[in-house]
């Protein structure tokens, strides 16, 4: 083999591979490099922030080649981005010097009024001093985790549980321990045990977070039976109920379900927003909280962000003040019910039999379990390779479960593209079936579902593929 | 500016790889244009075609990894498109990003590399997995690398101990493509060395040798900072960094690859082994290739600078 084929080195030398074994190379460093020179100052919390193969495919599913029923985003498009647009110039020429300028981090007064107009809606009664002002409601969650939480403290929420909640509890190293759900939600007799298990072990619970209404990503609504329950549960318990609920106007059968912050005023943090009312952009949500709570939120707020955007805030109050927003809402609900129906006709047409899924009655998500032994995180790079994404259960468990399970969504997608992707999905699992019949065993990683929730069906009867 | 003229990276495409490949183009493009090129990048979409003829660049930067980018597709589109590329013509990708190809093709040319078997999942499907796997186990022993045979990253990539792991390694193998590598699992120095050339003959670049802290070289290993730390020259004797040069360019020559190259080595008992070869290599802050050439005192634009106007000079 040739000598010579070396490259040239620094300053006309020879380097590493060495022009034949007489040459002597450049000495490596002792201790080699590992590209970034802050590795060992990190915190303990940054961790486990690594790159993942399935951001990865992620960045593939957002591509228009691929029918993603992976993302939660509104279809902001049925917005009317005129009238919106006119009213934000004219917010700003008018206003300006408001908009533009520094505000106080509990919010602007006049919004926090709307905001308990809208709250009115789900039966709250509340006044806008106990009202936060938040970066949409992920920032609320941030704030809340962050005044209650230390390392290792107990943070219960349901099985399956929204995955930016959990990201936000990782990130303040919380332990969460997940409590299962089936079709009317959160099972109460699951929390009074897993509340007495814990007590029994000296595990103080700082609080229960839970998604009442057309949960993300379970799809189920919490029953207006267990609701009750469930806060007799936490109230004798003396526990603190984060009550998030991104999603309560949008359900697709008569009136908004009562909060549970209705009938608790001193029990529960109420989370809203308006990224899925009007749109996620705007970044602007809220918590209403007893006082407190609020006080310390607000001085939590000024040392994260020292205020929120006036402008975002100013235009959400013009918005609510002068835009007909609630027959927007309307149009938002009517075009996610016609969605949820592709998918669930969709679902019911095409997927192999074993697979189970819930029926939403609002929101944007349906929860679907495979058949026993597949797992959807190793099946997603086949999703890809088919054009269709889903997110694959496991992101939505803090303890490594969900493995049989994945989130569809039907927010964005317009029908015909979600009757597609629901088609091309059926054909991944059917494909995945065979592979594991094939190979008779589990991929590499899997871990059983565990304590996770066995919902079985909505109230149209079985959801199983006859 | 340089008098290159207007040069396109290709970065993006549909693989799994997507993510990697436009760090790869946004690093390349930067390091292009601080070295005067007028760079810009474009993915392999519906707007290529029409971009590249209503404005044909003087030379095109493949940047895409994985499927399309190194099997062959892309360099034959831009072959049919007439414009210049950096890197392997067409057929030689095909070749190369098939890996059990090029294990051949570098065996045939005197490289060792580890034993292996190459299987479709029908097989596994109409003989009977058990049957199969059994087989191999008994043949190339414990433990193995199991990989699709076309792919990259590591993605869809598992070692495997035991032989009660390797149907799970197979299952999410087949997740990235319908053939599957299953190959001894050689332990040794692991190490990456980049091949150029700059008009003068294929010259190796100082290897890179890599060790991952997690153990594996996964994908987490790859692309975070932090996780794996890297020997820029490798920790060699002057005898194994010259016979890794050397088996770098016999792969590059034998593949009869073009431009620059990636071949990745294991380097065991003294003994260089062949894994496989990049035609597309990494270009992110955490990839081998860029690494090497800032070692070997060549800064990354003006390197691949000189690249695009050798591919420019050639011609379609």
């Amino acid at each position: 083999m040739a000598i010579e084929d070396v490259a040239p080195a620094r300053g006309g030398g020879i380097s590493g591979a060495g022009r034949g074994s007489q040459e002597s190379h450049e000495a490596p460093s002792p201790h080699g490099s590992l590209v970034d020179p802050y590795v060992g100052r990190y915190a303990a919390r940054a961790q486990e922030m690594v790159a993942s193969e399935i951001r990865a495919l992620f960045a593939v599913a957002a591509r228009p080649e691929i029918v993603s029923l992976a993302g939660g985003m509104p279809y902001i498009t049925a917005l009317p981005l005129d009238a919106v647009g006119e009213m934000a110039g004219q917010l700003v020429a008018d206003r300006g010097a408001v908009a533009l300028q520094y505000m106080s981090a509990q919010g602007d007064p006049g919004l926090r009024e709307c905001i308990c107009d809208v709250m009115a809606l789900e039966g709250i009664r509340a006044h806008p001093d106990e009202v936060v002002v938040t970066i949409g409601s992920q920032q609320a969650l941030d704030l809340i985790t962050r005044i209650f939480v230390n390392p290792g403290d107990v943070v219960l929420a349901e099985g399956p549980s929204y995955v930016g909640a959990l990201g936000t509890f990782a990130s303040y190293q919380a332990n969460v321990i997940h409590v299962p759900m089936d079709d009317d939600g959160l099972i109460p007799e699951a929390l009074a045990e897993t509340l007495t298990r814990l007590a029994g072990q000296g595990q103080p619970v700082k609080f229960l977070y839970t998604v009442p209404s057309f949960h993300n990503p379970g799809g189920v609504t919490l029953s207006v039976e267990r609701r009750a329950r469930v806060l007799e549960i936490c109230q004798r318990a003396g526990l603190l109920v984060i009550e998030d609920n991104p999603y309560g106007l949008l359900g697709f059968d008569g009136e908004p379900l009562r909060a549970l912050r209705a009938d608790d005023a001193h029990g529960v943090v109420y989370l809203g927003t308006f990224s899925k009312t009007i749109a996620p952009g705007l970044r602007v949500g809220w918590a209403l909280a007893p006082p407190g709570i609020r006080d310390k939120l607000v001085l939590a707020a000024e040392a994260a962000v020292l205020c929120h955007s006036s402008l975002a805030q100013l235009m959400v109050r013009e918005y609510l003040t002068g835009q007909p927003w609630r027959e927007q809402v309307k149009v938002f609900r009517e075009l996610y019910r016609e969605r949820r129906d592709a998918m669930l006709e969709a679902l019911a047409a095409v997927m192999p039999d074993g697979c189970r899924w819930t029926r939403p009655a609002g929101g944007f998500y349906v929860w679907l379990q495979l058949p026993p032994g597949l797992n959807s995180k190793a099946m997603l790079p086949r999703a890809i390779s088919s054009r269709v994404a889903y997110v694959p259960g496991t992101g939505f468990y803090a303890d490594g479960s969900g493995a049989e399970h994945l989130r569809l969504s039907y927010c964005f997608p317009e029908p015909g593209r979600i009757r597609e992707g629901v088609r091309r999905l059926a054909e991944v699992v059917g494909t995945e079936i065979e592979l594991r019949s094939t190979f008779g065993a589990v991929p590499a990683g899997y871990r059983p579902s565990g304590a996770g929730p066995t919902m079985l069906t909505g109230p149209a009867g079985s959801d199983t593929q006859q | 500016m340089s008098d290159l003229g207007h040069v396109l990276i290709l970065a993006g495409g549909l693989s799994a790889e997507r993510e990697v490949s436009l760090r790869s183009g946004s690093r390349l493009r930067d390091a292009l244009r601080e070295a005067g090129v007028d760079a810009d990048i474009a993915d392999a979409d519906a707007g290529l075609i029409p971009a590249i003829t209503s404005d044909p660049p003087s030379a095109v930067f493949p940047a895409i990894h994985g499927a399309y980018g190194e099997d062959g597709s892309i360099q034959e589109v831009l072959a049919l498109l007439g414009v210049p590329f950096v890197g392997a013509a067409a057929e030689a990708c095909r070749f190369a990003f098939d890996k059990p190809v090029a294990k051949a093709v570098a065996h045939a040319a005197g490289l060792a590399t580890p034993a292996s078997v190459t299987l479709p999942k029908e097989t596994f499907h109409d003989l009977g997995a058990t049957a199969v796997l059994e087989r191999i186990v008994a043949t190339l022993g414990l433990p193995l690398f199991v990989k699709p045979a076309r792919g990259g990253s590591a993605l869809g990539a598992t070692r495997v101990d035991t032989a009660a792991e390797l149907p799970g390694a197979m299952i999410s193998c087949f997740a990235y493509g319908d053939s599957a590598l299953i190959e001894r699992c050689v332990v040794g120095t692991e190490i990456a060395v980049g091949v150029l050339d700059l008009g003068e003959g294929p010259q190796a670049l100082p290897a890179v040798e890599i060790h991952p802290l997690s153990g594996g070289y996964d994908y987490a290993a790859r692309y975070t900072a932090g996780q794996t730390r890297f020997w820029t020259p490798a920790r060699l004797s002057a005898d194994e960094a010259a016979a890794a040069a050397a088996a770098a360019v016999t792969a590059h020559r034998a593949l009869g690859l073009r431009d620059l190259s990636r071949t990745d080595l294991i380097i065991s008992g003294g003994q260089v082994f062949f894994l496989e070869v990049n035609v597309a290599p990494g270009m992110t802050e955490t990839s081998t290739l860029p690494m090497a050439m800032e070692a070997a005192g060549r800064a990354l634009g003006i390197t691949c600078r000189d690249l695009l106007g050798i591919a420019a000079a050639r011609g379609s």
